[in-house]
């Protein structure tokens, strides 16, 4: 006779989540790291006010340019600014403009993508305006846009959405050209589905796992935007702290202090790269060969 | 193969007609009157009305865009709101820098990233394949002026091997053109690096599993011949794609590098048009590098029937 297997007893539903949670993010040194990083900078985003040393913002003619030192961890720019406080306020920019601007995009390209691969009448038009517009350099359209209609928060994010979006338009339609060929679809359009219901219940769900994907690779080319378009001095007010902006005004006193540009760069690529090396975890967890379908950086 | 070469062609024209449309409502539809933005601050009423009716803004649109267009076909882009000389001279007095610095990228990346790309899936799973990928995911996640500060800092400033900025056109001195252009080019290569190292790998690891790979083995040759030879060249469909679609990345990575170089190239045109709000050369700017891309990955389309004679478009 032999004794059952002993089971294990059931974890609850969270504690099953929880731990398959970490498991994903916490699987080998290179995405803990990156996990790590990025809860670093999110931290650093949420809590810069209680982080920073000094106020970001307030001019203080008799510190310029100081080397660093116990009071300024690193330095001071040009106007007598903390860089380490302007670092630490610059995630809050940052991060914003990546989560808002994968938001926004996600879901625009969703309905579109939805509503292009569904109703065949209306895609040979949509298609050719996201040719039009991939055709189009993403920077270039960006930085048209944000001189045309002024800096703000509102245009630079809407100037990194609108190259965004016809990538996930033309995702969310080949997902959705595959599966209206399964038998499920073409059975609830037999039946008689309402087209909303076909369109939501039906051929929405297969289209999340890619669009997650996507959506964290937006959010870190987002955030390489925003740094650019700041950078080339057609970005977001100079006088907010972000990490474009101040690279962009120590650009002339980069011999004085190379530290001005060289420590918002090394955050600003160490936050890049968490978030890419996190959505490369998120892909291979959700389906790996999403990786062969072209869900790529 | 003529009549497919021919269909790409035309398909290609709807899509700069819908660019060209684009860049001119671009201008047309952002808040406020293209006069005003055009005559800047200080321009009296009697000017405005000078400038709509000069541009023709009192025009039905549609007439407006065809007049547009019709001056683009004979090469007319327009005048510089800053200098008012024609664009399409500005435009080709800033060509050599850019070219220079998009060729030896181009060529440069090309040349590092494929024997590398080639190397890591032969050698998969080792060391020098995760220092490959390694490399690809640092060149894509560190931004490229971030690489060009680094780079001034290491070899301009600690080791004074180059100078820091500026442009000699390889004609006048090709020594000079070499130092100056060799950190915009190491800078800009990093990031097409990262690009074309990666799907060479994994083009490669597909083809390497392949039944006539196997084959090529089996009968003897060389490996250097097989992994040349046969896997390459079948891998080289996806390899010269992304080049093509990398093409976007260079643009971007051009108006960057130029701008933290000081190289006086298109990029640099560009940067300065949009803090001047000079809009004619910015629209120029962007219809011809949509028009560029739009090209190269038409002539890449036809590559590929020469390259890979599996592919048959009837």
């Amino acid at each position: 006779m032999t004794t059952a297997p002993e089971l294990s007893p059931a974890p609850a539903r969270g504690a099953a989540m929880w731990q398959r949670t970490r498991q994903m993010f916490f699987a080998g040194p290179v995405t803990t790291t990156a996990t790590v990083v990025l809860i670093a900078i999110i931290v650093m985003a949420i809590a810069a006010p209680l982080l920073a040393p000094h106020d970001p913002i307030r001019l203080n003619p008799a510190m310029r340019l100081k080397p660093p030192s116990d009071e300024y961890l690193l330095g001071t720019d040009a106007f007598g600014r903390d860089l380490l406080s302007r670092i630490i306020y610059g995630a809050r920019i940052s991060l914003a403009v990546g989560v808002g601007a994968a938001i926004l995009s996600v879901a625009l390209g969703l309905v579109i993508g939805l509503v292009s691969g569904f109703f065949r009448g209306l895609d040979a038009v949509l298609m050719r305006i996201v040719d039009g517009l991939m055709a189009i350099p993403s920077i270039l359209l960006a930085i048209a846009i944000v001189s045309l209609s002024g800096a703000s928060l509102q245009t630079v994010l809407i100037a990194i959405v609108i190259p965004e979006v016809p990538r996930v338009v033309r995702l969310v339609r080949s997902v959705v050209l595959s599966a209206r060929e399964e038998p499920y679809v073409e059975a609830a359009i037999s039946v008689g589905t309402p087209t909303w219901k076909i369109l939501t219940r039906h051929l929405l769900p297969n289209t999340i796992p890619p669009l997650i994907v996507q959506g964290t690779y937006i959010c870190a080319a987002a955030i390489l935007t925003e740094a650019i378009l700041s950078f080339l001095g057609a970005g977001i007010n100079p006088e907010t702290p972000t990490w474009g902006n101040i690279m962009a005004e120590g650009r002339v006193y980069f011999i004085i202090n190379p530290g001005i540009i060289l420590w918002p760069g090394l955050v600003l690529s160490l936050a890049i790269l968490s978030v890419n090396l996190v959505g490369d975890t998120v892909r291979d967890a959700l389906d790996p060969r999403l990786a062969k379908r072209g869900i790529d950086r | 193969m003529l009549s497919y070469i021919v269909r790409r062609v035309l398909a290609a024209i709807p899509v700069m007609i819908f660019v060209a449309l684009f860049v001119f409502l671009l201008l047309r539809l952002s808040p406020g009157d293209p006069a005003a933005i055009i005559a800047g601050d200080t321009a009296t009423p009697e000017q405005l009305e000078q400038i709509r009716e000069r541009l023709g803004l009192n025009d039905p649109i549609y007439i407006q865009f065809a007049d547009w267009g019709w001056r683009l076909l004979q090469g007319d882009f327009g005048e510089s709101i800053l200098s008012g000389t024609p664009v399409a001279g500005m435009i080709a007095d800033r060509m050599e820098p850019t070219i220079s610095l998009a060729l030896t990228t181009i060529i440069l990346s090309i040349v590092i990233a494929v024997p590398l790309g080639v190397l890591a899936a032969w050698k998969h799973g080792t060391i020098i394949d995760r220092v490959v990928m390694a490399i690809s995911v640092l060149g894509f996640s560190v931004p490229v002026f971030v690489i060009a500060y680094v780079m001034i800092q290491v070899f301009a400033i600690n080791l004074k091997w180059l100078p820091v900025q500026g442009f000699t056109s390889i004609f006048d001195d090709p020594g000079r053109f070499a130092e100056r252009i060799a950190m915009p080019t190491l800078t800009l290569t990093m990031l097409y690096i990262a690009l074309i190292a990666r799907i060479t790998r994994t083009s490669m690891l597909e083809t390497l599993g392949e039944d006539f790979v196997r084959t090529a083995r089996a009968k003897g040759l060389a490996e250097r011949r097989v992994l040349m030879k046969h896997a390459l060249r079948n891998s080289a469909v996806p390899i010269v794609t992304v080049i093509g679609i990398g093409f976007a990345l260079i643009i971007s990575g051009v108006v960057v590098t130029e701008s933290v170089f000081n190289l006086p190239g298109l990029g640099r045109l560009t940067v300065d048009a949009v803090l001047a709000r000079d809009y004619p050369v910015i629209q120029a700017v962007i219809l011809l590098a949509s028009m560029l891309y739009v090209g190269i990955n038409l002539l890449i389309d036809i590559a590929y029937v020469i390259l890979d004679p599996r592919i048959r478009y009837a």
